[in-house]
């Protein structure tokens, strides 16, 4: 027995050791490019998404009957903004051209970014607060609450992810609010392990034990010993769950099971799967924007991960 | 059989470049055994692993290296050149048999696959020998044996393995590294044994390291004692123990751990600890820790030389002889 | 080792159990009554009536669960509302499709990421293990059907080599049937193979540095022989449950896979039953499903057994 742990320290101690050799100087202007770039693409999609509204655009459901499946760069005329509000036809340059019912690519993608970061962003914060509200409590009280949970989460876990939410959707239907519901509720067990493992290892420090011995409740010793130290492997952690989420929202619209009203980079991929042959952009396009966003997420998630220092052993 | 020239092993590392062998020769005739001590630290499984490449690739050797194995040359910086060595003409023992051996193969396993690599004995062939050798280094039942993993056996039974494995291709030379450091007490002398009786039997040269003087005492025709990547003495056996002359040596002898002592006892009787070897002290790297060092021995390095038939060491006031003052 | 299966086999039944309750309860959650849905708009009260009693709707959650519970062990899944198939007929006619796809995909996966993995654990540092790190981060983050799309854009639009959409049954000879699983497994396994590359190598460069390997190396045997009876076996523990975790998100990745490529496996039945609000094929799928996940997780414990002798006679602590 205390030979394999002792062999397992070890493995831990050579992982480190691997990691942390090699030229760090000549990595380090890398290592920044490589965690602004991720930082300014989100940033614009996140600009995109807001200020969608305010665009000299053509509503993402406009269907330009004259300029069906047009190449970029085409021109067109059409009504700028809400079409209600909106005061005639005016002159616009379809920059990224047109699907195959007229509908501007461009005002589609920034509307459809919406979607993705709502469901990507807003359904992490459920698991991070559930999962790792209950993680910290498990990891700190141990003993039965643990027990229970682990139970919990095993049977989540057992379901594989995306049929769960299949079956949700299917039972519940696909509104915005039942998914983010939804895709809170599967991100819960993965929170909890890390915010589990994190509370373990910092639950028998001396600043937590001194904490105690100057009689500290146990509810503030979570909150102002432990917390600060677990947030923070847990919002990287968010960060790579962001990633994934944006893959499964892509999923389901792509399956036409997500949010039916808005327009989705997953819908127009489905959509553009059509004409792939005689149309590849209509494809490319939205899975090359959502490709870099999840790359992006995923690119920061990793790279911050190293800085913040979590033991993927200990989850 | 063996010489070795100005070996030089250093590791290049964040921290700087750690010299943990710094200008070790010696030679080594055929069928002699070579005893090498010295503390934990100070170079002896790098010495022996540097002749068989077993380093990581970290490790660099000096531009001036020079090794010779049974006449001829041994590029240790070529793999190429290695294998022709390794397993057939250069075996090695480990000093953890519970690490040295692969825990997903069976014994038999490991012991044939040299046979059949090297030899080209087939697998009917190879288990016959594999069986006679787990039997020669006195291994009870050894057809069960064969087909066993190395954790259902004893940390002796595993060393027994190891040495077959290494006595498997007929070596000219074995190196033990420490081959009892980490057994029980009660069954280092057994191992020690044999190795001496193998040895006796197959005419093989040895080097035979330990950090413990009395391992050596009886076993070795000659004894190099090391000390921060550097031999610091050296002589047959006999005239070492008449006449030790480095004060480190005489050290390492009033630290020969006593029967009544507890067992493995790390070596810690030396006062002070042995030195970094990034920033290695000038002159004798002893001096620190010397009772005897003198301004001369922090200011020059003392060579290795001579005293009378084969005994060397590098020592400015050795034993013996009256201090500077 | 006995008390090691018995723990894996009671979670394994606790787990199916679970499952089971949760599929039912989706069920019985539903906010509009299902009759309705089945009888469509104008259907008389009568008949509405008629399915509700059929379907046991008109009585306790517990009575319908104990109810559904028997007929389900003797494996009787219902049958669906639109095709009148028993639910388990549909099934099993499926899943051939479905496990040929999930193996093909897995055999790609580990083709390309054992080699890889060992090679740039040999190499670790070089420039080919820092490419195919950097090119492996990539991958992960291309979405299966996004890949799906491509794959099909390239090599069954452009070069025409394999065929887009299809399936040729076994019958049609094995090349035939071969072909149009191509792309679909390389679909899932360009984008599983990366873990299991990572795995295995970061594992490997901890092996390498084993005793045993330098006992091996001097041996004098060459680094491929090493490299693959010497060190591979005990690196692969890891691999082995990364893979079993894997399982998850594959079976996620058959569904759409199957959809995309128009595969009659047990995913798309699945997504056709959503489509089409089948009920009782939506609920058997998903059972099924849950159950067949838990199981294939507790044959993977089980090939850890198999592989390390170590845990074969020691027990579960190991
Ligand atoms: N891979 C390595 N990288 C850096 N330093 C090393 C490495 N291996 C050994 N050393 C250093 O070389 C010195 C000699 O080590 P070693 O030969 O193992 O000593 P001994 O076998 O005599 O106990 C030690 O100071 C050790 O820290
Ligand atoms: S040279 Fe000086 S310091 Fe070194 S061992 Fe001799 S006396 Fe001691
Ligand atoms: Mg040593």
């Amino acid at each position: 027995m205390s030979r394999s742990i002792h062999g397992f320290e070890r493995r831990a101690r050579v992982a480190e050791a691997v990691a942390s050799s090699g030229a760090r100087g000549a990595r380090r202007r890398k290592l920044n490019v490589m965690l602004w770039l991720p930082i300014a693409w989100i940033a614009f999609v996140f600009g995109c998404a807001l200020s969608a509204d305010w665009w000299p655009m053509p509503e993402p459901d406009y269907m330009d009957f004259l300029s069906q499946g047009a190449p970029p760069g085409t021109t067109g005329e059409v009504p700028i903004g809400a079409f209600e509000s909106s005061e005639g036809l005016e002159h616009y340059v379809f920059w990224l051209g047109t699907d195959m019912m007229g509908r501007d690519i461009v005002s589609r993608l920034m509307f459809g970014a919406r979607v993705s970061l709502t469901l990507g962003l807003l359904a992490p914060l459920i698991g991070l607060v559930i999962g790792g509200g209950l993680g910290m409590a498990a990891g700190y009280w141990r003993g039965m609450l643990e027990a229970t949970a682990v139970g919990v989460t095993d049977t989540i876990l057992a379901f594989p992810g995306i049929v769960l939410l299949l079956a949700i959707v299917f039972y519940l239907g696909g509104s915005l609010l039942n998914l983010t519901l939804a895709l809170g509720f599967l991100t819960v067990p993965a929170f909890y392990r890390v915010a589990r493992a994190n509370t373990l290892t910092y639950a028998e420090r001396e600043f937590v034990t001194a904490a105690k011995a100057m009689g500290a409740s146990d509810v503030s010793i979570l909150a102002r010993e432990i917390l600060p130290n677990v947030i923070m492997p847990m919002l990287v952690y968010a960060l790579l769950i962001v990633a994934l989420l944006i893959v499964v929202e892509g999923v389901l619209s792509f399956l036409g099971l997500s949010v039916p009203t808005a327009p989705s980079w997953g819908g127009m991929i489905a959509e553009g799967r059509e004409y792939l042959d005689e149309h590849p952009r209509l494809c490319f396009v939205p899975a090359f924007v959502m490709f870099l966003t999840v790359l992006s997420f995923n690119l920061l998630g990793d790279r911050l991960r190293g800085l913040t220092d979590v033991r993927e052993s200990n989850i | 059989m063996l010489t070795v020239s100005n070996l030089r092993t250093h590791f290049h590392t964040g921290r700087g470049i750690v010299r943990a062998v710094d200008g070790v020769s010696f030679n080594l005739a055929r069928g002699r055994t070579l005893g090498i001590v010295g503390e934990s630290g100070s170079g002896k499984t790098v010495l022996v692993r540097s002749l068989l490449g077993l380093l990581p690739s970290t490790a660099k050797f000096g531009g001036e290296t020079e090794i010779g194995f049974e006449g001829r040359p041994l590029d240790i910086r070529s793999e190429t050149a290695l294998n022709q060595v390794r397993g057939r003409a250069i075996a090695m023992v480990f000093q953890d048999p519970m690490t040295s051996l692969n825990p997903v193969m069976t014994v038999g396993a490991q012991i044939t696959e040299s046979l059949r690599y090297h030899l080209g004995l087939t697998g009917g062939e190879a288990r016959e020998r594999a069986v006679a050798l787990i039997d020669s280094v006195g291994i009870p039942m050894a057809r069960q044996r064969i087909d066993q993993h190395p954790h259902q056996l004893s940390g002796g039974l595993r060393q027994r393995v190891a040495i077959a494995i290494a006595l498997a291709c007929e070596p000219k030379l074995l190196i033990a590294d420490e081959p009892t450091t980490a057994l029980d007490v009660t069954i280092q002398a057994e191992i020690l044994d044999l190795l001496a009786r193998q040895q006796a039997e197959r005419d093989m040269a040895m080097i035979l390291i330990t950090h413990d003087l009395g391992v050596v005492a009886g076993r070795a025709d000659d004894i190099a004692v090391m000390y921060a990547g550097r031999i610091v003495e050296r002589a047959p056996t006999a005239r070492l123990f008449a006449n030790m002359r480095m004060p480190y040596t005489q050290a390492l002898m009033n630290a020969i751990p006593r029967l009544e002592a507890p067992p493995n006892t790390p070596l810690r009787t030396i006062g002070g600890r042995p030195p970094d070897l990034v920033n290695p002290p000038p002159g004798c790297r002893f001096a620190p820790r010397c009772p005897r060092a003198e301004s001369r021995c922090t200011d020059h390095e003392p060579p290795l030389e001579g005293g009378e038939s084969g005994h060397r060491f590098a020592c400015w006031y050795p034993v013996g002889e009256p201090g500077a003052a | 080792m006995a008390k090691f299966v018995t723990l894996k086999l009671l979670r394994l039944i606790g787990v199916v159990f679970a499952v089971s309750a949760l599929t039912f309860v989706m069920v019985a959650m539903l906010p509009a009554d299902i009759a309705y849905d089945i009888a469509g708009q104008d259907a008389t009260p009568a008949q509405i009536e008629a399915i509700r009693a059929e379907l046991g709707l008109d009585q306790n959650v517990l009575v319908r669960y104990g109810h559904w519970l028997m007929s389900l062990a003797q494996g009787d899944m219902g049958r669906s509302f639109r095709s009148d198939e028993p639910v388990l007929d549909a099934i099993w006619s499926r899943l051939p499709v479905t496990i040929e796809l999930l193996v093909l995909s897995q055999v790609f996966a580990l083709l390309l990421a054992i080699p890889a993995g060992v090679y740039c654990a040999y190499r670790a540092g070089s420039r080919f293990d820092r490419v195919l790190g950097s090119t492996g981060f990539g991958m992960i983050s291309v979405p299966t059907f996004v890949l799906a799309i491509v794959l099909i854009y390239l090599f069954a639009l452009r070069l025409e080599w394999l065929p887009a959409t299809g399936y040729e049954p076994f019958s049609e000879g094995v090349w035939a049937n071969l072909r149009t699983f191509v792309l679909p497994s390389l679909s899932i396994a360009l984008v599983e193979w990366v873990p299991l590359m990572r795995t295995l190598r970061s594992d490997m460069i901890a092996t390498l540095k084993e005793d045993f390997i330098s006992m091996a190396k001097a041996k004098g045997l060459p680094a491929w022989r090493i490299l693959t009876r010497h060190a591979l076996r005990p690196s692969s523990f890891t691999l082995i449950t990364i893979l079993g975790l894997q399982i998850g998100g594959l079976i996620g990745g058959a569904l759409i896979i199957e959809t995309i490529f128009a595969l009659p496996g047990i995913g798309r039945l699945l997504i056709n039953a959503i489509y089409a609000r089948d009920y009782m094929i939506v609920q058997g799928c998903i059972l099924f499903i849950a159950v067949g996940y838990v199981v294939i997780n507790f044959v993977v414990d089980m090939l850890y057994v198999a592989l390390d002798p170590r845990i074969r006679t020691a027990g579960a602590g190991g």
